[in-house]
Formats: structure tokens, sequence, C-alpha cells
């Protein structure tokens, strides 16, 4: 009977990795279609004002004065007070001198005319459709809204963190001296009445760009394979894939490099995949054991009655 | 561009989106170059020998568009026969003052034009207790202000074979500006020269153009304006002037810089670009016109534009009994630019000083010598958002900190006002394209900060209220003007509104004007900037038009208001062949139709609606009637657009590339080293380097280029008190190769040392391979980049990289040479203390500096 409950406890668990409408997932009806971004660093000009305009939008606050020496990033991350970041990564225009970074020397991206590339790139929550920070908190601070995106409510929040080591991508993060976790919301607030986030509308180039997220694919496809036929080979999409380990980003990138080079896990898993398994393991251990104990017991008292 | 116009930058990404390529020419590698097609570094201070590469490029193999240079520039025109060029006379020109540092340009002049330039007839300053090369009282610089006088119809040869036509001036000129020189001189490679010559042509002619944009990386040399000339005269031999998709752009540091010529806060121009009435030649308002209306095109109606903008100013006080009150104007006296005056406030002379949004304790070359003028000051006043370094020199500056100064000596009394943003209050912007776009208040401004308008309006209205009653003659200019706005709100802010409705226009029954054809010169209409004439036609706030691009053409002329009389773009006559066809479908904009014998088209034409191309004008003929079916300069006196300047440029009639003031490098294109007629103030505190080949010149061995960064803007004013822009961009750095950084030992994150003769500062090191060095036949140039926002104020704070210029100024628009000088580095924080200035006299000792070090007129190598 103690094998049968803890069966039944994974299948009532969601099925995460077959289920792609994660609003549909979280119990919403008639919901609007999943809203996401598609940030295309091939236009990405390194001014960052996706950074201020969130900063300002959502009272985010200015975290320190720091020159990093990371080229023109002074950001360094994104954390509980930097929900965008815009990396900069400069690669040298001769053999470098860490081997390890030999491999991105490759300049093919059409615009590394001078041998040198500077590649920029503004990351952000991914908002996966499986995420793990929501599925670990155990307040329902964390949410999935109607338009499929994830957003940390503050003021139920009571800054436990697990969802900052769940996080495959180390996005979100607890802020210091507020002991709350803090992330991108997809400008909810903007979004859910029609409007856009402030990222998106401040981006003068397009790069960062918001909508469906089914349209933004296609539109990421058609973008993939005009750069694929000018000869851009290194250019490949990040976090599209609905079949990748959490279930495609609702937030995307077209990239122009390995997804190490920017920062980015190369192959994210759901930290919470193997979460029915283990469940299901730890319920057939649970009965294994409550089995023994009853045997045991059983023995003992057949052995008194004996 | 990327760098530091990124809003503007995203239609150079959607033209790169259409297919078009984008070329990057820049000493470093920026955001601009990381998404550009091809990037072009050179060394900083050549420019005008790859432009010049580039022209010859496209004479040598014939690939300019040969119908347009024949019908619409003035490359047919002969020259005069007593003009020499720089091939003649080894780098100079003829007419040439080694004595008085200035060129008289009268053999410049084209065949049997005895009319002198207006700087030919401009008694020079003299007498200046400093040594500025004053040639004339600002003339230079409104050029284009008023016409040129050249003879409307001058000699020509359609053919452009004769040896004195322009174009084969031009053609000899730029022979030498081989792709072997480019490479020698810019350190570019001959391969990257040519496949940029090759792209740029192949994209021009009748089917394609070509844009050009320049920023203050073009302008603030000692040749500065010719940099931009070069771009002109070669855009002029490909066609792509007037044309959809050409045109050269000049991006502005600020929203409204374009605004503040058109309504100039320049001491040497009346809104319109009239000039300002000189003291000795300008004595009535019929000598003025005389001497600046041409015979030909629209500045013959000069009198028209005076006339109706007295009107304005003075209203019914003006009439045709006191000359519309002309004698009210200002005179020139003098060169009365920004560092004129401050070596006036040094000299003593200068007893006031007015500074708005601007920092130059920061911003303007010599910072010193910007805080040590304004220390010989009766009063300054400082309006800004923050306390900035202008307005607090006085107890915390460098020479406060150094002992140099001390605030108990400091006589000036310093007064503070804080300002309001644009988003506190209402009023335009105009852009690059000439374009007004309305901003509307969003709230009103905290505290006591208040608009310009507002500082502007009421202290006019406290002025004339203390002055009235007044019979002294002097105050009647105060006292008749129109200042009659009315103002609205809690804090009496003046109506913006009305403001622009001046600016606008209106006939004697009080109606707007529409177009500044309408302007009368008999007073009855009064108008505050003739070419702004039709922003307010209707009585309708034009400039606030917002309808959206995708409802409406593509021109979308209903999107803002864009002078003058809302073409999007000038000379646009040109976009026609001379029969008035388009060059190609594919490039139509404005062309002739016959049916309705009218000029036409996707634009408003720039030219008279029903001039048919086929018209000539007869002798004798006037104004737009003088224009003849092919002149699309219509603001020329010869209505062609000039490859040759016979006239208004202070520094010779074609571009020609001499060295910046301060340059490791001798110049390798003629004997002599630095454009001869530069303006220069040797004085204490403003020293210059010794010449290349001269001893000492290794004591400052390296190129410093100073910049902007996308984070943070101009001298700091706006960006360094923001926390949410100061931690993107936290503190001063230097940019330096690895190959520089090992040289001088300096490591990445440490700190170094930058010196010149006039100053030294310290600065957090970035080693980036974005700044290459550059290599030439036998030596290796490495060059030093230096942001120049900081300054001790504010929430990031660091040194200016101003405190290393010097003042050393273009002649014709006097603007300093920051974008390329010369320095040494060294690792290590600078001195503290009487130690700062001590390190600078010990450079200077050792490089043998004296008063006299790189004054040099010519020679020099």
């Amino acid at each position: 009977m103690a094998a049968d409950l803890a069966v039944d406890l994974a299948a009532r668990l969601p099925s995460l990795l077959e289920r792609t409408d994660p609003a549909t997932a979280s119990g919403w009806r008639d919901h609007p279609p999943r809203m996401g971004f598609f940030t295309d660093t091939t236009v990405c000009i390194g001014c960052k004002a996706c950074e201020v305009a969130c900063k300002e939008w959502n009272h985010v606050p200015e975290d320190g004065l720091e020159l990093t020496g990371m080229s023109y990033d002074n950001t360094v991350g994104l954390g509980a007070d930097s929900w965008r970041h815009v990396a900069f990564i400069e690669q040298p225009r001769r053999p470098a001198r860490d081997p390890g970074t030999e491999a991105t020397c490759a300049a093919a991206s059409g615009v590394a005319d001078a041998g040198i590339r500077w590649l920029m790139a503004s990351d952000v929550c991914k908002h996966c459709t499986h995420a793990a920070c929501l599925d670990v908190c155990p307040t329902g601070a964390l949410f999935r809204t109607e338009l499929g995106t994830v957003v940390v409510q503050e003021d139920v929040c009571n800054g436990c963190g697990y969802c900052v080591s769940a996080c495959p991508y180390g996005v979100i993060d607890v802020r210091r001296g507020d002991g709350r976790a803090w992330k991108c919301t997809l400008c909810y607030d903007r979004i859910s009445v029609g409007d856009e986030p402030a990222c998106a509308k401040t981006c003068p180039t397009d790069s960062i760009q918001f909508g469906p997220l089914d349209e933004l694919r296609e539109r990421a496809d058609r973008r993939l394979a005009q750069l694929h036929a000018a000869g851009v080979g290194d250019a490949r999409l990040y976090g599209r894939d609905p079949d990748d380990g959490v279930g495609g980003d609702g937030a995307f990138f077209l990239l122009l490099d390995e997804p190490e080079v920017y920062g980015l896990p190369p192959d994210p898993v759901v930290t919470t995949r193997d979460l029915p398994e283990m469940w299901a393991r730890a319920g057939v251990a649970a009965v294994a054991l409550a089995g023994s104990v009853a045997l045991s017991f059983l023995a003992s008292t057949a052995g008194r009655q004996r | 561009m990327a760098e530091c116009h990124p809003v503007g930058f995203q239609w150079v990404m959607e033209a790169k989106a259409r297919g078009a390529t984008v070329i990057h020419v820049d000493p470093r590698f920026t955001r601009t170059s990381a998404v550009a097609d091809i990037h072009v570094p050179l060394r900083a201070g050549t420019d005008i020998a790859f432009l010049g590469g580039l022209i010859n490029y496209v004479l040598a193999n014939g690939r300019y568009f040969h119908d347009y240079v024949v019908a619409y520039t003035n490359g047919p025109t002969l020259i005069g026969e007593s003009f020499e060029d720089t091939e003649d006379l080894d780098g100079v020109f003829s007419g040439l003052d080694v004595e008085k540092r200035r060129y008289d340009p009268a053999s410049w002049q084209y065949e049997n034009a005895e009319m002198p330039s207006p700087a030919a007839e401009a008694p020079a300053a003299e007498g200046n207790a400093h040594q500025l090369s004053v040639a004339t009282a600002g003339r230079g610089e409104s050029h284009g202000s008023g016409g040129a006088q050249v003879p409307p119809e001058p000699e020509r040869d359609e053919t452009m074979t004769h040896p004195r036509c322009a174009f084969q001036i031009v053609k000899r000129h730029y022979s030498r500006y081989t792709p072997e020189m480019v490479e020698q001189v810019c350190g570019v490679p001959k391969d990257l020269f040519l496949k940029v010559a090759e792209t740029i042509t192949s994209s021009s002619g009748r089917e394609r153009t070509t844009a050009f944009c320049y920023a203050v990386g073009w302008t603030q040399h000692t040749v500065g304006v010719q940099y931009v000339r070069a771009a002109a005269l070669l855009q002029l031999l490909l066609g792509n002037i007037g044309r959809p998709g050409g045109g050269i752009l000049a991006l502005r540091g600020h929203s409204s810089i374009q605004g503040s010529t058109d309504i100039p806060t320049l001491y040497n121009l009346l809104p319109g670009y009239i000039p300002m009435p000189h003291a000795n030649q300008d004595e009535n308002l019929e000598k003025f016109v005389e001497a600046t209306a041409t015979a030909k095109g629209y500045w013959a109606d000069m009198r028209s534009y005076v006339v109706s903008l007295l009107k304005a100013w003075w209203g019914p006080a003006a009439t045709a009994e006191n000359d519309f009150c002309f004698d009210y104007l200002p005179r020139l006296t003098g060169d009365h630019s920004t560092y004129a005056t401050v070596t006036a406030q040094l000299d003593g002379t200068c007893k006031g000083y007015l500074i708005a949004g601007e920092n130059p304790a920061v911003g303007s070359a010599n910072a010193k010598m910007q805080r040590l003028g304004m220390a010989n000051l009766d009063w300054l006043v400082v309006r800004d958002f923050s306390l900035i370094e202008s307005a607090t020199w006085w107890k915390d500056g460098p020479e406060i900190e150094s002992g140099e100064l001390e605030t108990a000596d400091i006589k000036t009394e310093v007064f503070f006002f804080p300002a309001a943003a644009h988003t506190e209050k209402n009023g335009s912007f105009t852009n690059t394209q000439r374009m007004l776009q309305w901003h509307h208040a969003a709230v009103e401004p905290a505290g006591q900060a208040r608009s310009e308008l507002w500082f502007y309006y009421h202290l006019g209205r406290l002025i004339r209220e203390r002055l009235a009653g007044s019979t002294d003659e002097m105050d009647r200019p105060l006292l008749d003007l129109t200042w009659d706005y009315p103002t609205e709100g809690p804090l009496a802010e003046p109506d913006a509104g009305a403001v622009l409705a001046e600016i606008n226009g209106w006939d004697s029954d009080k109606e707007p004007l529409s177009s500044y054809g309408q302007l009368e010169d008999d007073g009855s209409t009064a108008c505050g900037c003739w070419i702004y004439c039709g922003v307010f036609a209707d009585g309708v706030n034009q400039a606030a038009r917002r309808k959206p691009g995708g409802e409406q053409s593509w021109v979308a002329p209903e999107w803002g208001w864009a002078w003058p009389a809302n073409r999007r773009i000038i000379y646009n006559r040109a976009s026609a062949d001379p029969d008035g066809r388009p060059w190609s479908e594919r490039k139509a904009y404005v062309w002739w139709d016959e049916k309705s014998a009218r000029w036409t088209g996707h634009d408003v034409p720039d030219f008279p609606p029903s001039t048919s191309p086929r018209y000539r004008p007869p002798e004798g003929a006037r104004g737009a009637e003088a224009l003849s079916g092919i002149d699309p300069a219509v603001m020329q006196g010869d209505g062609k657009f000039w490859l040759y300047v016979p006239t208004g440029i202070q520094d010779g009639p074609l571009p020609t590339h001499y060295e910046p003031q301060d340059s490791p490098f001798p110049n390798l294109l003629y004997g002599i080293q630095r454009n001869p007629v530069r303006q220069l103030v040797s004085r204490r505190h403003n020293r210059y380097h010794p010449s290349p080949s001269a001893p000492g010149s290794e004591v400052f061995p390296y190129a410093v280029t100073t910049y902007r960064l996308t984070e943070h803007h101009t001298a700091g004013g706006m960006s360094r008190w923001q926390p949410y822009l100061a931690e993107l961009q936290p503190e001063m750095f230097c940019e330096v190769s690895p190959e520089l950084a090992e040289e001088r030992g300096l490591e990445h994150l440490g700190w170094a040392t930058i010196i010149t003769a006039r100053g030294v500062i310290e600065a957090r090191v970035l080693v980036t391979e974005r700044i290459p060095p550059l290599r030439f036949p036998g030596r290796t140039v490495h060059q030093i980049g230096l942001p120049y926002h900081w300054g001790p104020n504010g929430y990031t704070r660091g040194d200016a990289a101003n405190e290393l210029a010097a003042i050393a100024l273009d002649p014709n628009v006097h603007i300093q040479e920051v974008k390329a000088f010369s320095a040494d580095i060294r690792p290590g924080r600078r001195p503290r203390g009487p130690g700062r200035a001590a390190l600078v006299e010990e450079y200077s000792r050792r490089a043998g500096i004296t008063p006299d070090t790189g004054m040099e007129v010519t020679g020099g190598r």
C-alpha cells in the first residue's frame, strides 16, 4: 500500500518534460499566448539602455561603482540588483595567449574585418518552460503568470533562497540588506496592460524583441537562416529549442559563439527534472523501509507469540 | 556613432539590415566597429590624408559622377591665374602672410572675379596682447551665412580640361594622396584602403548613394573645417549631395546643437545664418545688405530676412525711418569666441561670465586655463542640474588642492542657478536633419530649478523694469524690445509656443506666415528666424506633429517639421538630372513635371517651383530668377556646389593634410608640418610640444585621442551624478594596447599617469586590443585613448582629460584640437599637492619647451 502511495505521488506531480505550455500547466484556462523575449545579439550595440530602463522602471537599486576591467562590462552578471546585463566579450586579433580562448578567434561573423571581434549580448531571466525556481518555492511567492512568465511576489517571498540554488542559469538572487529574492518580471505590470517591457521599449536597434513566443521563434528562425545564408556560420539560437533541458526558454537568444563565451551554461537542465523519479525512489525506499520495519515487527511479534 | 549616438544609430542598423555596407573609420575599435562591415583604424589626426586618398582614387580611376560634376559643381569654373596651389608652394597656398599668420585670399578667386572675399576685407584685429592670430572678426565662421561674394556667371570650361579649371586643380592637388601615401601617413594598409575606396565608389552613382556621418572626431582639429570640406568634395565628386541616401550628416553632441546654430548662441551669427554686423563695415542696413546679399539665389533677399528679424525683435519701434533699429544690433569688433574669451579673462578685460549647459572646467581644452580665467572674473553665473566643477573650482578645484590658488584670494563672485531638465519644460529640439521635434513638459521642475526660457525671460523683464523711464539712448535697445510673452502656471513659465510663433513670424495683420517667400523688406512682416518660417503655419505648431512613419509616405513629412519649408533633403534639385528627370528610378526624389510645368516629387522641391530645367536667366536677373534651371546650389552666389572654395575659408581653397599641433609624426606629404594659419595661444600653462624633428619631441612620444562613452554625456554634468549611469562606467580610465602596456610597464586595472606640457592626470588602465598600435615603415605608433567625461565632482569622479589638451584652434571656427595630440604615459598615480605642477614643469624642462616651441608657421617637420 505504501508503494502504491509513492507511485501515486509521482504521477500527481506535473510530468514536467511533457508540458510545453507552462501557463496551462499551471492551471490557467483561456489564457493569452505565452510572451517572451528574443534577444538578437548580432545587432546589439552595447549601449546598456536596457539595463538603465529596467532599473528605472522597476526601481532596482544601483549596486556599486566598481571598475571590473572586463571590457566595458561593469555589471558583471545578473543578480538581485541587475535584471538585465550586457556582456562584452573582446576576442583578440591573433592567437590568444590563453589557449582556452583560442577557439573563439575564428572570425567568421562578417563583423570582424580588422581581425578583432567585440561581442555584446544583453542577458536576462530565461522564464523557463520548466522553471526550477518556481518548483522549489515553498511560499508560492514565485508563480507562473497567465502570460507564461515567472514572477516573484515580493510581499510573499520569505527569503529562503531555495530558488537561488535551483536556477540553472544563476539568475535569481537574494538582495543584500533586504533578504528577498528578486529577478526580471518581464515587466509583468507593463505587459499585462498591453505595453512592452522597459528594456525592449528602449532598445534602439531592436536587439531585444518582445512578443508572443511562437512569433518570436519564427522570426528567430528566419533571422538565423538569413545569417547562415550570408555566411555567418557561427550564428546559433540559444534557448529556442522546446526539447532542451528546461523545455525551452521564454527568453531566448541569437548568439555568434558558444554559449560559454557569453557566460551562459551550454546545456542547462531544470534542477527539479529528476524530482518525480527521486520522489518515486524515495517512496520505494520508504515503503521498503516501512515494510522491513513491519516485517521485523511482525517477525518479533510472531516470535514472542511463538 | 553607436558609441555616442546609439538612438540615431538604429537607422544605420536598419540600413544594414536592408543591405547597406557600414564602414567605420576610427583610431579605436568601438561599439560602432563591432557591428560595422569594415573597420579602418587610422592614426588620429590624419583623416584629410585618408579622404584625400579617396578623392585621388575617384579622380585617378575616373570613378566620379561626370554628368553631376559638370552640371552642378564649380569643377568647370576657371580660377584666376595668380592662384598657386600647395603643389607649387610645398604645402601652402598663395597669399600666405607669415608675419601675420594669415592668408590673403585675393589670389584664390574665380577668373576675373574682382570681388574681395569677406575674409580679405575684414581688418585683422591687431594689437591683441595675446598671440591669437585673429585674422578676421569671426567672419570665417559665419561663412555660409549670407552669400559668399562670387560672380553669378563665372567663366567655365564644360569639358573640364582647362588646366586652371577647379576640377583640374583638385586633380593635381590630390595626385600625391596615393594609396601608398595613405598607408604611410594614416597607417591604413593599402589593401584595406582600396577595399574602402572600391566599396564607396561602387555604392555611388545613378543607382546608388553613399552617406557620410561625422562628429567631433572630424571637427576638433586645427584643420577641423577642412576635414568636413574634404568629405564634401568627395561627396560632390561622387554625386551624393541633394539625393536620397546621400549627404554628410553632422552628428551633434547635444540634442539641439543644430538649433543653437540656427538660432544661435554664437557670437558672430544672427538667427538664420545672417552674419553679425561688423563695427567698421556695416554702418547701416543698406551697407550691411549690400555686403551680405548675393545677386543670385535666396541670399538675394537678405534685406527681407533682416528687416523681418528686426521687426520681430523691436516691433513698432522698428521703422523705415530708423533703419528698422539696425543700429540696436551689437557689432563685431574681433574674435569673441570661447577661447578668446578665456584669454580675455586672464588678461582682465572680460569681467563676467555666464555658463549654461557647459562645464568648461572639465569639457574645454586646457581645463586649467578655464579655471584660472574664471578666477580672474568679477562675477560668474552657472546654470546646471548639478554642482559641476565650473561652479565649485574656487573651493575644491585642482588648483586649490595643489596650492596654486587660495580660496580666500579669489575675488570672483559665483552664482549658481539650478536648471530644469528637458522633461520639465516645453520646447523643441532641432536635430542634424534640421528637423524640429517638440517636447512637452512632463512634470514641474523641482525646487528652485527653472527652464532657460524662464531664466532669460524673467532676467530680461527685471532688467527692463530697472531701466524703465531711462532716457539714456544706450538703454533703448532693451526698452524697445518686444518682451511680452505670456506666462503660465505657478512658476510663471513663459509660453514656449508663443516664442515659436514669433520665430515663425506674422504679417501686418498678425496672421502667421507659412513660408520665407512671404517675407517683405518694408517692415510689413516680422520673423524671428527666416529659415524657421512655416514652423507655425496656420497657427499650428508643426514641430509637434507625430504621425507615425507607417501612416504616411516614406519621406514622412508629417513627423515634426524640417527647415526650410519642411524640406527633408536640401538642395534636392540635384536628385534629378540636368533635364529634370530622376538620375534613376531607384533614386527618384524630386523631378520636373512637364505637364504641370512644375517641380514635384516625394519631398518639397528645393528650387523655384516653376523654373524649368531649360531656363537660363537673362542678364541682370536677381535672386531666384537668376538661378538657371541647372543651378541646384540655391544658396551659393553662382548656383553651384563648390569643389574649390574661392572665398570664405581662412586656411585655403582645398583641404590639405597637416599634422596636429602636437604630433609625434612628421608630415610626410609636404615640407610644412602644421596648418600655417592655425590659431595659437602660447602663454604660461598653454605651451606646445616640440616639432617631431626637434630635440625634446621624444619626451612626448605617444599619440592621444579623447572621446565619449555611451554611458556618459560630454563633461559629465548630466551623467556623473546619476547612479544608474555612474555604475556602468564608474571610473576614469585610459585605453592602451598590450604592446604599449608592455613598453611602459602598465598593468591592467593598475594606475597610469599621463603627462603633457599643460598638465598631468591619472587614470585606471584598460589594456585592450581595441586600440591597436599602428605600424609604419620603420616605426610603430602607439595611441592612448582617453574618455573626457570625468572631473573631481559628482558621484563618479576622476581626473579630466582636458587638463592635458592645449588651446590650439581651427582658424575658421576656433574649435579646439582635442582629438589628436601627444603625451607621455607611465605607471602609477600622479603626484599630489605641489608635486603635480612640478612634474609638468620637469617634463617641460626636459623637452626644452619655450614660448616659441611649436609656433612655426612653415617648416617644422
